[in-house]
């Protein structure tokens, strides 16, 4: 499945989740493969409604009431996560595994200090609060928060968004967990605070060696700091490889017209800016076919009758299309 | 925190002085010659007009104004018009027991209503939650003055658990025949904190806030109390707040049908008498008593609640 995938931190098979809503069964995942080595950082990329969210929520428990794992499984240094219990989850959150949420304006308690909910967080620690605090504050100074000793007892209100990103950044990984899942962590911020937030990213990931599932939009923002991208698209990972490998040769035609919808790949001015035409497709149905026959170009009776196996194709380790092998797909404004 | 205490203590003020502008006019706006009224028919025009000098009614509005005011805010609230005695006085010997009976209402509405919100907020769609919003809908559609003559009913002349009148004497025994009026008055709030509680607790369970805390590891019942249940409550003391007002007017049904003294039956036998003064008083006493508890309110909300003091003294 992957590159040098000998001992991955977090390994998702076949896993397919579907929610029960009135009108029947949406299903959410479909046969998601999904792979993280050791500090490796891997980018999640798709669109909203790709199932991104619902993903994330897999890996980490936070799953709602009508979400249904139908099958497949989700290993974590090991253990399977989706036979966890709510006890045995809570023990991993916040310690093996953490998490940075995408609005920084609402991910932290408004009515609480930053000191009093990095104290709490740390609530496994045998140390005095006194301690906990003073690792809070250092914490802080490595976020590059300044006066972290008087901005400790600080509210969240009192901060500017890039600060409360780096305060939740600095959250996250004060207990050192294996896996950083970072959920549109820049998606907020204007773009000089995004280039910072993930220089800062970067550094304190490779201190602490852990692992990053970093999940995104932003094109730019993978090539710059995931070793690996995964492409998703209304609920499947359609192609997965090196970042470097799958920006110069994707072979999935999602991938190809996606990365032709990139303003930043685009290179004279133009009336419109490309886009993909279609919509994604209703998940409540029976899907037969490929997931994107609907809008591929390409797409023949195979695509809309037979489900396209994963193939290794290119350069990219996987590749979930019946032709991984045709020529690249070039999209018209 | 302190320009925001000082702004909000101007406001009660202003509200105070409203209150008693408003008492003014509305003492104008009464049909008919105050002076013939409180004399009578067979009155002199003599006397008349000696009345309406010693009362000042001779004045030009302004000056009655100024007058108003200023007896007012030096704490005299005049005197009884029967019996001459200080309106003060007379308030002041009814009160403790309308704020008993206050307190312990909100007793009786506050902590079941508290826990009967955590638990269906907790266990939201269950049964329990279903049947505590039946019951607290149809309770609060209930008039607390029907609830207390079937507390009377029951509890007093089939069961005879209570005394069914009077205000009793000694701390056990006021306890005692406390408890009757006291439900009677906070029976309906149980349902309405529980409901307001369960609904912004329920909103605040959805936040992003509380996502992050449950991806950290804390314990349910550390985010429950903690995290919800503190942001939660701000919208509950508000609402408790103008509860304590309608209370002191549920107040007189109480009193009156349980035979308690208090403001609400000083008030009741005051209008029946035409005996204004105490009644302008007693008003008087109310609003500054439920202008007081509403500050209180607010800054127990900006105590709890950092946005509120910023946002504010900004």
């Amino acid at each position: 499945m992957s590159l040098d995938a000998s001992d991955p931190v977090l390994t998702v098979s076949g896993l397919t989740l579907s929610y029960d809503i009135p009108a029947g069964e949406l299903k959410a995942l479909r046969d998601v493969n999904l792979s993280i080595g050791k500090g490796e950082i891997v980018g999640l990329v798709g669109e909203s409604g790709s199932g991104k969210s619902t993903l994330m929520q897999a890996i980490l428990g936070l799953l709602p009431g009508a979400a249904q794992i139908r099958s497949g499984s989700i290993r974590f240094e090991g253990q399977d996560l989706t036979g966890l219990s709510a006890r045995q989850m809570r023990g991993l959150l916040g310690d093996r595994i953490s998490v940075v949420f995408q609005d920084p304006m609402t991910a932290l308690n408004p009515v609480l200090t930053i000191g009093r909910q990095m104290i709490d967080i740390q609530h496994r620690s045998k140390l005095s609060r006194r301690e906990k605090r003073a690792r809070a504050i250092e914490m802080l100074a490595r976020v590059r928060i300044p006066d972290p000793e008087s901005r400790i007892d600080r509210y969240p209100h009192e901060f500017s968004g890039g600060m409360r990103q780096r305060v939740a950044i600095a959250m996250a990984l004060m207990a050192k967990p294996a896996l950083l899942v970072a959920d549109e962590p820049t998606t907020a911020l204007d773009a000089t605070l995004e280039i910072a937030t993930i220089d800062l990213l970067r550094e304190l990931q490779s201190e602490i060696g852990c692992a990053v599932l970093f999940i995104t939009h932003h094109l730019g923002v993978v090539a710059e700091l995931c070793d690996r991208i995964d492409i998703m698209y209304a609920g499947e990972i359609v192609e997965s490889g090196a970042t470097g490998a799958v920006f110069q040769d994707p072979r999935h035609p999602y991938t190809q017209l996606l990365f032709g919808c990139d303003p930043a790949q685009i290179a004279e001015p133009m009336r419109h800016l490309p886009s993909i035409g279609g919509n994604l497709p209703d998940l409540t149905a029976p899907l037969p076919g490929c997931i994107f026959a609907s809008r591929c170009p390409r797409a023949d009776e195979t695509c809309t009758t037979g489900h396209p196996a994963d193939h290794k194709a290119g350069q990219s380790d996987l590749v979930r299309c019946h032709y991984p092998l045709a020529p690249r797909l070039e999209i018209s404004a | 925190m302190l320009s925001y205490l000082a702004r909000r203590i101007l406001l009660s003020v202003a509200v105070v002085l409203t209150v008693i502008a408003a008492l003014f006019a509305m003492m104008h706006a009464i049909p008919g010659d105050a002076v013939r009224t409180a004399l009578g028919p067979r009155a002199s025009e003599a006397m008349v007009e000696a009345y309406r000098v010693k009362m000042g009614l001779d004045q030009p509005v302004l000056v009655q104004i100024w007058r108003f005011f200023s007896t007012i805010l030096q704490g005299d609230l005049g005197s009884d018009a029967i019996s001459g005695v200080p309106v003060a006085r007379i308030i002041l010997a009814q009160l403790p027991d309308t704020l008993y009976l206050v307190a312990g209402a909100m007793v009786v509405a506050v902590v079941p209503g508290i826990w009967l919100g955590v638990m269906s907020a907790t266990h939201r769609g269950s049964l329990f939650d279903r049947v505590t919003s039946v019951l607290s809908v149809s309770v609060m559609a209930v008039p607390s003055f029907v609830i207390a003559i079937y507390l009377l009913l029951i509890f007093a002349i089939h069961l005879s658990w209570f005394p069914a009148i009077g205000a009793g004497e000694g701390f056990a025994d006021r306890l005692h025949r406390l408890v009757l009026p006291s439900v009677a008055l906070g029976l309906a709030w149980i349902g309405y904190i529980a409901r307001i509680l369960r609904a912004s607790m329920l909103e605040v369970m959805g936040e992003n806030h509380i996502r992050t805390a449950r991806a950290f590891g804390l314990s349910e019942r550390r985010i429950m109390f903690d995290y919800v249940l503190r942001i939660a409550l701000l919208p509950t003391i508000t609402v408790l707040g103008m509860g304590i007002g309608q209370m002191l007017s549920g107040a007189v049904f109480a009193e009156i049908v349980f035979g308690r003294p208090g403001i609400g039956k000083l008030v009741y036998d005051s209008i029946a008498a035409r005996n204004y003064p105490i009644v302008v008083g007693t008003l008087l006493v109310t609003t500054g008593f439920f202008v007081l508890v509403n500050l209180i309110a607010d800054l127990l909300i900006a105590f709890l609640d950092p946005r509120v003091r910023n946002v504010v003294s900004r």
